[in-house]
């Protein structure tokens, strides 16, 4: 490969000048004394303290954490699915439907998702709560998992699955010792998705909460419309750095486990 | 028996909380407005059937919506601010692709998950981070008072500017990954051989990148472009009480005004409005896939 030029050089760092400035900033001002966000002040740490002061805030993030939770698991699974049946169930009555349903809901624009689940909680009598929320979550992350899951499926040979039910497993015993363990990465990575997904989701937990159980993004949307805060910006960087550690921990293993298996391969090669 | 319930149940749980849902949208925005909870009368009573219901059906709301001029700006301005920072998105998108494309091949993986990181961290925290630079006190203007290129700081926040910065923000990882995936597979040999063939750079660019990026660009596109017509969070905290987008109209309509019926039709129409695009882009990927096997 040549050097870079200047211009390919120049477009990558104000690219990513323009992507970093705004969170850097961000949580460069979480520490400042003032409480004029725009009026550095002297650090201080102060904001995190009153963060941890405020109950209305803990409780939301205790709500969103259980939310994402228990919708991003039976998101996987339900996802996991209905990837299963796309892509190896051959045909059955209704696959076109079944296709668009689960395409459908990525490029539903969120407002029109949340109100039709509304009008669906109001019509049946459900209270909305953590229980309308989660099943709001599960039905639009199921989606964003059977895509991912379904890409993995796409690629694998097959013959491996055939091998085991030939040395004479059961279709669920091969499902468990031979699929599974294959496209476990993409399964974990769909979690992973529908869970991200899920602590975000502003606009259809608005849709679906009632006045029980409100999530984190409901609480800072709210106070975010009043203006800026240095509490907020505490809040922001915590979640920033969680999903941080997060997102490079998991690509460094990945990379590890990418390492490890060529080097594997290359033993067996060998011997 | 087990591929039954394998089907079934996914089946079943997207009927219920997808289709079924949906199917009210409709039914309720050709309801009538009344002053109950739920504010709608019903126009569909199953038992009824269907002639009772056609006979039933008007488009009451829709006829208002055409009346009112605020809707039909609402969608005349989504469109634009959506056409318009989709193209942002693409000038400044496809040089950082380009380059990530270009960059040694040990970078990339990390330059990829530079430009991934983002879209994992809150959009709702991304979004307000730019409220602090962008209002009147804020750092953008600090900065550019203290450099003196103004004397008076600029009114940014709250104006349409603003929501085109964030919407460019916010959506830029969806336009550069397309991109950058067409652009790294694309054969350098083929731009070195229009080059020996006597094109110039620039030209080697227009007659053979762009046309071999071409599938990028558009899937790059109508990533921005379908999530932006119906966005509300950007328009909302970035944008002014000027700032018409339909997603804005429809929450408002919805959580302001309490009229369900005339926000279902809001939704409604947006969906309608949302079709095109959503069958060129599944075009546009299916093409790809085909030209890939």
């Amino acid at each position: 490969m040549t050097r870079m030029s200047w211009f390919n050089t120049v477009s990558l760092t104000l690219g990513f000048a323009f992507l970093y400035i705004p969170i850097v900033i961000l949580v460069i001002y979480s520490f400042n004394e003032s409480k004029l966000v725009t009026v550095w002040a002297g650090f201080s740490t102060k904001w995190y303290g009153e963060l941890l002061r405020n109950d209305a805030f803990l409780n939301a993030a205790w709500v969103t954490i259980k939310v994402a939770v228990v919708s991003s698991t039976f998101a996987t699974v339900l996802g996991t699915m209905a990837a299963y049946v796309m892509v190896r169930g051959g045909r059955f009555f209704g696959r076109t439907l079944f296709s668009g349903m689960i395409y459908a809901p990525l490029v539903m624009p969120e407002v029109i998702t949340g109100l039709s689940l509304l009008l669906l909680f109001i019509g049946i009598g459900l209270d909305r709560g953590v229980l309308t929320i989660i099943l709001a979550h599960t039905t639009f992350s199921m989606c964003y998992v059977s895509v991912v899951v379904s890409s993995r499926l796409v690629t694998f040979d097959r013959s491996i699955e055939e091998a085991a039910l030939d040395l004479g497993c059961t279709p669920s015993e091969a499902f468990r010792l031979v699929t599974l363990p294959i496209i476990a990465p993409a399964v974990i990575s769909g979690w992973l998705l529908a869970f991200t997904l899920s602590l975000d989701d502003l606009v259809i937990a608005s849709f679906t909460s009632g006045p029980a159980a409100t999530t984190l993004p409901i609480k800072i949307f709210s106070a975010v419309r009043l203006g800026v805060s240095p509490e907020i910006n505490a809040l922001s960087t915590i979640m920033i750095a969680i999903v941080a550690t997060g997102v490079i921990t998991t690509s460094l293993i990945s990379k590890r486990q990418v390492v490890r298996q060529r080097r594997e391969e290359q033993e067996a090669e060998r011997s | 028996m087990q591929r039954f319930f394998l089907v079934f149940i996914p089946y079943i749980w997207l009927v219920a909380l997808f289709l079924i849902p949906f199917a009210m949208v409709l039914k309720i925005a050709l309801s009538d407005i009344a002053i109950a909870i739920p504010p709608y009368v019903p126009k569909f009573d199953w038992a009824e059937g269907i002639r009772a219901f056609l006979a039933q059906l008007d488009l009451e709301n829709f006829i208002w919506l055409t009346q009112d001029d605020l809707y039909w700006k609402a969608y005349i301005s989504s469109l634009r601010i959506a056409v318009f920072s989709t193209l942002c998105t693409l000038l400044i998108g496809y040089p950082i692709a380009y380059a990530m494309a270009r960059a040694p091949s040990e970078w990339r993986p990390t330059l990829m998950m530079l430009v991934i990181l983002p879209f994992w961290t809150s959009f709702l925290i991304r979004v307000y981070a730019w409220m602090g630079i962008l209002s009147n006190e804020g750092i953008l203007n600090q900065f550019l008072l203290w450099t003196g290129v103004i004397s008076d700081p600029l009114v940014i926040l709250n104006t349409n500017t603003a929501v085109y910065i964030g919407i460019v923000y916010t959506y830029l990882p969806f336009m550069i990954l397309p991109i950058y995936s067409a652009l790294e597979r694309l054969d350098t040999s083929l731009i070195e051989a229009a080059e020996d063939l006597g094109c110039s750079r620039i030209s080697a660019f227009w007659l053979v990148t762009i046309p071999l990026s071409k599938t990028g660009i558009i899937a790059g596109s109508f990533l921005v472009f379908i999530p932006t017509l119906g966005e509300f969070v950007i328009p909302s905290l970035l944008g002014g009480s000027d700032t018409l987008m339909i997603g804005k109209v429809l929450w408002e309509e919805f959580f302001s005004n309490r009229d369900w019926p005339v926000a279902s039709a809001v939704a409604v129409i947006l969906l309608l409005l949302l079709v095109v695009p959503i069958v060129l882009f599944q075009r546009n990927q299916q093409k790809q896939q085909e030209a890939e096997q």
